[in-house]
């Protein structure tokens, strides 16, 4: 059955009495074992969410409440158990001088027994392809190999959501791979809620929902198909579609009918295909 | 960065040595750095000669490069040499350079004091090319655990020396970006008088602190995102164990100990 | 400026246990003017390369000719300043390089470096903070009250106020959103051509050498693996993906329709538009040759 895990209540959020408001009366929701996507432009409150739910930061105004219990000072070490997160910078969230020690660090924080431990790492590196460098130092790691560790981290204290605060915006190419393949991976295994903040679109195709963000305020809240339809809209608020969706758009716009909006090429071959066979 | 100079640096391998504890090295050394002083005659120097050279081989890295590791070290040893040359005046004549005499006791007790100024630096220089930071900070939280008792934060000395050795490989990447990012707006910091070169220092400065300051605000955000509230009712990971080659090696070194002082005149 | 290189090795802490070859055997040469991609997966060489550009590092073996200037392992040149004030290089979140109190000092560091008069500097001021498109009005406030993109901006202009005659950058665009990264792309390209420059550009985006590049050079393991057109070494797919590089999607996708529909296009550099209007006049000729 479907319960909401993280709920938003007309929450406002600035940094400071003279800084203007990041976040402006938002209200969302979001499900145990939901992926979803928050997209949008450089400051436009997306990490700030984030911050958010794990009680790093406090609202203002109105109510965020995960598992049940009101983010406040007394529940946010308790939320902290089930909200597992994962930041942009990947040098800055290695706190460890090995792979295994970094790992360690969240069990150690909870006064998780040593024999405990041992398994617990072992099984969460394993989950993201990092057992061969368990006694590696972090800078001789690639950053996609941190924030693999670092979601290693996370599962080993296994969390109820995870979120990626703009964890691939750092990342070559191959590391962001790295990480949509192990996220996917993780969250097909365990029983996960995932929010994925992030502004390249490219990674919102298997999202179950979307949540646009501009200007600190809830913009469109949709699926991805939705959300790649709007090629306009998106580009005005400093977003952009994927190159596949720009084509579709473009060839519906010259009278190829486009029913079913594609997320990859291999939708929109198939939508070729189907115009082509009725010539 | 100074390749020539190992001192502070650790050469992974799998080797007796490498894999003592990082106590059993600690105590060892400190009793060497006191008996090395009670030497005093050819077997007892030949005998701690022979235990830092053997100990050095069983580190399994190759002893040309610990030697040439050393090499500003060994300006100092030759350096101490030949002041004791000079201004030694002990024994009798040996022989005279440019009409200056220089004595036999001041050749004996010149290359005893350099002989002991060397295996000193060998044999400590053993530890950390040995044995990685992460260790010796374990090795020193588990010596001063003592002083928990007088409420002296040990918890809090291990974990700030476990993140600056973690951090300083970013950093020093991080002030080499910067100074290559300056060098390439035509900042000197190599040549020109000491004036302009110590002001050269500051467009590296300030941006590496900003930095450091933003890591380390990032970091905190993380670590308390991860559940860090502070020492009490931690576990730990690591754990350092006494094992049977420790014994062995106290015992080995208990040994050399002994014979030092069967072996002094 | 041309540039190229001449067998080049460059070592990383030769003749200890930490040695590392960077790059081996390298050549090619780029003439004046020309927009250069450099691409290649992380740890391929491709800074390594870049900062034999001004002279940073210098080669281990072989020779670098910048313009009239050489480097060789033998010999370190003299004039290097001179070379630094030609090359400009923008290096990978270049605001971590800001420090001054206001935006203007910052921009005037390098100019002032390289002996620039007062008035000259004021002027290149004024020309730069049009040319990173900043409000003038900012010249008096701090780097650090800036946001992330207008920061990159004011850094970028602390560059380009030296006057170079090369650009060399590296993945400027690392961080920003889509449509900052799109900015500041279309930036580089128009001084490129306003200024004629030599541009030198490492990037992980194959979209942006397709676009903006009029020459490629793909690196591997520190040694060339390819190099010519981006339209061209871009049809390279398989070799590409030998090294861990992806292609373009605009080709990707004409791969595709080739190979499931039969229908063969060709990438000229078409907008969206046309080639959405090329695809629907192929797809409607009535080819049923399945």
């Amino acid at each position: 059955m479907k319960k909401v895990f993280i709920a938003f209540r007309n929450v406002s959020f600035r940094y400071g009495e003279e800084y203007p408001w990041a976040l402006k009366n938002i209200s969302f929701e979001i499900f145990s074992d939901e992926w979803i996507a928050i997209i949008g432009h450089n400051g436009s409150g997306k990490s700030t969410i984030a911050k958010l739910i794990n009680g790093l930061l406090l609202p203002q105004e109105g109510e965020i409440i995960v598992d049940g219990m009101p983010v406040n000072e007394e529940t946010i070490w308790d939320i902290r158990k089930s909200v597992g997160m994962v930041f942009q910078n990947p040098d800055n969230q290695f706190v460890g001088t090995t792979v295994r020690d970094d790992v360690a660090f969240g069990l150690e924080n909870r006064g998780i027994a040593r024999e405990e431990m041992i398994q617990r790492i072992n099984d969460s590196l394993d989950a993201v392809g990092m057992t061969d460098y368990i006694l590696h130092e972090p800078h001789r790691l690639s950053g996609g190999q941190k924030q693999r560790v670092a979601i290693a981290s996370i599962l080993a204290i296994s969390p109820e959501v995870i979120i990626l605060d703009e964890a691939t915006a750092m990342l070559d190419p191959k590391g962001r791979h790295e990480i949509m393949n192990t996220v996917n991976e993780v969250k097909n295994k365990h029983h996960l809620a995932l929010v994925a903040i992030t502004h390249d679109l490219n990674e919102i195709t298997q999202a179950d929902r979307v949540i646009v963000m501009s200007e600190g305020e809830v913009w469109l809240e949709s699926n991805p198909r939705d959300v790649f339809s709007r090629k306009e809209e998106l580009q005005q608020i400093g977003l952009d579609i994927p190159f596949i969706a720009k084509l579709a758009d473009d060839l519906s716009s010259i009278g190829v009918p486009i029913k079913n909006q594609p997320l990859n090429h291999e939708e929109l071959l198939i939508e070729l295909w189907k115009y082509h066979s009725k010539m | 960065m100074n390749n020539a100079l190992i001192i502070g640096q650790y050469v992974p391998s799998n080797s007796f040595i490498h894999r003592l504890d990082p106590r059993t090295k600690i105590v060892i050394i400190f009793f060497f750095v006191i008996f090395v002083f009670f030497a005093n005659s050819v077997a007892s120097y030949g005998l701690l000669t022979l235990f830092s050279i053997s100990s050095a081989l069983a580190t399994k890295i190759k002893l040309s490069f610990i030697i040439k590791g050393l090499t500003p070290v060994w300006i100092l040893i030759i350096f101490t040499f030949i002041l004791h040359l000079i201004v030694t005046k002990e024994g009798e004549v040996l022989f005279e350079v440019f009409s200056y005499p220089i004595f036999s006791g001041a050749v004996i007790l010149g290359a005893a004091i350099a002989l002991r100024f060397f295996l000193l630096i060998l044999v400590t220089s053993l530890l950390t090319l040995t044995t990685t930071p992460i260790e010796i900070t374990d090795a020193i939280e588990h010596i001063l655990q003592p002083l928990n008792r007088i409420k002296f934060p040990v918890h809090e000395l291990a974990l700030m020396m476990s993140i600056s050795l973690r951090f300083i490989p970013t950093l020093m990447q991080e002030t080499e970006k910067i100074s290559k990012a300056q060098a390439s707006r035509g900042v000197d910091f190599k040549t020109g008088p000491m004036k302009d070169r110590i002001q050269a220092i500051v467009p590296l400065l300030v941006p590496l602190f900003i930095s450091a300051f933003k890591r380390a605000e990032e970091l905190a955000m993380a670590m308390e995102a991860r559940g860090y509230q502070g020492g009490d009712g931690r576990t730990k990971l690591r754990e350092l164990k006494i094992e049977r080659r420790d014994w062995l090696t106290f015992f080995g070194f208990a040994l050399v100990i002994l014979s030092l002082f069967l072996t002094r005149s | 400026m041309e540039i190229s290189f001449k067998n080049v090795d460059y070592t990383y802490q030769p003749n200890t246990p930490f040695e590392h070859k960077a790059i081996r055997n390298l050549s090619f040469k780029v003439a004046s003017g020309t927009f250069v991609a450099i691409v290649g997966h992380t740890g391929s060489g491709k800074s390594t390369v870049i900062q034999h550009l001004n002279g940073l590092l210098t080669p281990t073996y072989g020779e670098v000719s910048i313009g009239d200037y050489k480097l060789t392992p033998e010999k370190k040149i003299k004039n290097i300043k001179d070379l630094r004030k030609r090359v400009g290089v923008v290096f990978q979140y270049p605001e971590h390089q800001l420090f001054e109190e206001t935006i203007e000092k910052d921009i005037a560091f390098g100019p002032k470096n390289f002996g620039a008069n007062e008035e000259a500097i004021k002027e290149r001021i004024i020309e730069v903070m049009q040319s990173v498109n900043l409000p003038e009005q900012l010249l008096t406030r701090s780097p650090f009250d800036l946001s992330g993109g207008q920061m990159r901006r004011a850094a970028i202009a602390g560059v380009l106020a030296v006057d170079p005659e090369v650009l060399v950058l590296d993945e400027p665009t690392a961080g920003l959103d889509p449509r900052g990264q799109r900015d500041m792309m279309e930036m580089f390209y128009r001084l490129h051509h306003s200024k004629k420059l030599t541009t030198f550009l490492v990037t992980h985006s194959m979209e942006d050498a397709l676009e903006y590049a009029d020459h490629v050079i793909v690196l591997d393991k520190g040694t060339k693996f390819m190099e010519g057109k981006p339209s061209e070494v871009f049809l390279r797919q398989k070799e590409l993906n030998e090294v861990q590089l992806d292609i373009p999607e605009v080709i990707k996708i004409l791969f595709k329709v080739k190979e499931k529909l039969g229908i063969s296009l060709s990438y000229k550099g078409q907008s969206t538009y046309d080639l959405a209007c090329e695809l629907k006049a192929a797809l409607g000729g009535g080819s049923t040759n399945e």
